[in-house]
C-alpha cells in the first residue's frame, strides 16, 4: 500500500471525476426530461402512445447499455451520421435511464389517490394545472428515493461511456494503474471518487425529500 | 455464425443459464427480504438504529459490485468468512441490491395515505397487521415498477459473478469463445438467453403490477 500514489493522481482523479459528472449530470437531465414524456404516454387515453411508451421501456431496457452506446457511436457512423463523442455518452446514457425513470414515475402517479384528480377537476382546475399542480409534486415525492437510486446506477453506469473514448473516472484509474503497476491504490482513488459523488447525490436526495414533504403532513 | 457449435456448446450454455437463474433469483429473494427488514426497521422510533441502516444502504449502494463481491470473497477467509464462489456471488448480490429494495421501499411507505394508517391502528389492527395488510399493499402500488426496474438491472449484474469463477452464462460463454475462438457466436447465445430472461421478468412484472392495481381498475369502471 502506497497512499502517495494517490496523492500524486489526485489531480488527474478529480479531473476524471469532473467529467464522470459533467457526463452523468447531463444523463440524469434529459434521462428525467425523456422519462417523464414516456410516462405520459404510458399513462395517456390514446392506445397508439401508450404502445409507443411500452415498446420504449422494452427495447431501451432490454438492451445493454454498452450495446447502446457502441450502436450509437459505431453503428450510425457507418450511415453518415457521425455523432461525435460526448453526445454518444450522454444520448446513450440519457435513452437507457429514461426507460427506468419512465417506470419509477408511472409507479408513484399510480400511487397518488384517485379523487386528488377528480376533486381538481371538480375544482375547475385545467388539465395541465393538474398535471404540474397536484399529481407532479406528490409523485416526485414518492418517486424521490427509487430516482436517487436509479442515478446512482446512472453515475457507475458512466464508466462504460469510456469505450466511446471519454476520459471518465474508471478509464483515468485505469490508466494510473498501468502506469504506476499499482492497481489497488488506483482503484482505491478512483472509488473514493465514487462514494463522494454518491454520498452527495444521496445526501440531495434527502434534501429533495424533506422540501417535497412538506405540506404532505409526514 | 455457426449452428453446430453452439448446439455443441448448448449443454454448457444452458447448465451456465441455470447458474445464473438460481444465482440470481436467491441473490433477489435474499434482497427484497433484507431491504424490507430494513425498510420497516426504519420506521421505528430509534435514532440509532436508523443511523446504522443510512450508513449500510449509503455503503452498498454508492460503491461498486465488483468491490464488493471481490471483499466478501477473497477479503472474506480473513476473518473467517469462508464462502464457495457461487454462495459468496449470492450473498453479495443479496447485500447489494437491498440497500437498493430498501430505498424503494421507503418511497412506497411514503405513498401510503396516511389515514389508512390511521384508520388501521384506530380499529385495534397490530402492528404486524397494519404493516402486511394495510402499508404493504398499499406500498407496493408505487413500488413494483421500481422493483422490477430493480429485478433487470440486477440480472444484469451478474455477469459480474463470472470473474469470481461462478460458473454462470457469462463464465460458460467466455470458455466457449476461449475454445473455439468464435466471440460473435458465443455471445449472440448469451443475448438469446438474456433477453428471455430480461422478457420473462417484465412481463411477471406486469402481471404484478396488474395485481396491486386491481383496485384501481375497478375503481375506473365505476365512475
Amino acid at each position: 500500500m502506497k497512499p502517495e500514489v494517490i496523492l500524486h493522481s489526485f489531480g488527474y482523479l478529480a479531473q476524471a471525476a469532473a467529467t464522470t459528472v459533467a457526463v452523468s449530470f447531463a444523463g440524469i437531465v434529459f434521462g428525467f426530461l425523456i422519462g417523464a414524456a414516456v410516462c405520459a404516454a404510458r399513462v395517456s387515453r390514446r392506445d397508439w402512445l401508450k404502445r409507443l411508451g411500452a415498446a420504449y421501456v422494452s427495447v431501451f431496457r432490454g438492451v445493454p447499455l454498452l450495446v447502446q452506446l457502441l450502436f450509437i457511436y459505431y453503428f450510425l457512423a457507418e450511415y453518415g451520421l457521425d455523432v461525435p463523442a460526448i453526445v454518444a455518452a450522454v444520448g446513450g446514457l440519457s435513452l437507457s435511464s429514461a426507460a427506468y425513470q419512465s417506470e419509477i414515475l408511472r409507479g408513484a402517479l399510480n400511487a397518488v389517490p384517485r379523487g386528488q384528480g377528480e376533486a381538481a377537476t371538480a375544482l375547475g382546475f385545467g388539465s395541465l394545472d393538474i398535471w404540474r399542480r397536484i399529481l407532479m409534486p406528490q409523485a416526485l415525492r414518492i418517486s424521490t428515493p427509487p430516482l436517487i437510486n436509479e442515478f446512482i446506477l446512472l453515475l457507475k453506469a458512466s464508466s462504460l461511456v469510456s469505450v466511446v473514448g471519454i476520459a471518465e473516472l474508471t478509464r483515468v484509474s485505469m490508466n494510473i494503474a498501468s502506469q504506476t503497476y499499482r492497481p489497488f491504490e488506483a482503484y482505491l482513488g478512483g472509488g473514493m471518487f465514487y462514494l463522494a459523488i454518491n454520498l452527495c447525490l444521496a445526501a440531495l436526495g434527502a434534501l429533495a425529500e424533506r422540501r417535497l414533504a412538506a405540506g404532505s403532513g409526514r | 455464425m455457426n449452428p453446430d457449435l453452439i448446439w455443441r456448446y448448448a449443454p454448457s450454455l444452458i447448465s451456465g443459464f441455470g447458474v445464473t437463474i438460481l444465482c440470481w433469483g436467491a441473490g433477489a429473494a435474499l434482497g427484497l427480504l433484507l431491504g424490507f427488514a430494513i425498510a420497516v426497521l426504519n420506521r421505528l422510533p430509534l435514532p440509532p438504529l436508523r443511523w446504522a441502516l443510512r450508513v449500510f444502504v449509503e455503503v452498498f449502494r454508492g460503491t461498486p459490485f465488483l468491490l464488493q463481491l471481490f471483499l466478501l470473497y477473497a477479503g472474506g477467509p480473513s476473518i473467517g468468512l469462508k464462502l464457495n464462489a457461487t454462495t459468496a456471488g449470492i450473498v453479495g448480490l443479496g447485500l447489494y441490491s437491498s440497500a437498493y429494495f430498501a430505498e424503494i421501499f421507503r418511497g412506497g411507505f411514503s405513498a401510503v395515505p396516511i389515514g389508512q394508517i390511521e384508520a388501521a391502528v384506530s380499529i385495534g389492527m397490530a402492528p404486524f397487521d397494519t404493516m402486511m395488510r394495510v402499508m404493504l399493499p398499499a406500498a407496493l402500488i408505487a413500488a413494483v415498477p421500481s422493483i422490477v426496474n430493480m429485478l433487470i438491472i440486477l440480472s444484469k449484474e451478474t455477469v459480474v459473478l463470472s470473474i469470481i469463477t461462478v460458473p454462470e452464462l457469462m463464465y460458460q460463454v467466455q470458455t466457449m469463445a476461449a475454445e473455439t475462438f468464435t466471440a460473435f457466436d458465443a455471445i449472440f447465445a448469451m443475448a438469446v438467453f438474456y433477453w428471455l430472461l430480461v422478457e420473462t421478468v417484465s412481463r411477471l412484472g406486469s402481471r404484478l403490477e396488474a395485481r396491486v392495481t386491481a383496485f384501481l381498475a375497478h375503481e375506473e369502471a365505476r365512475a
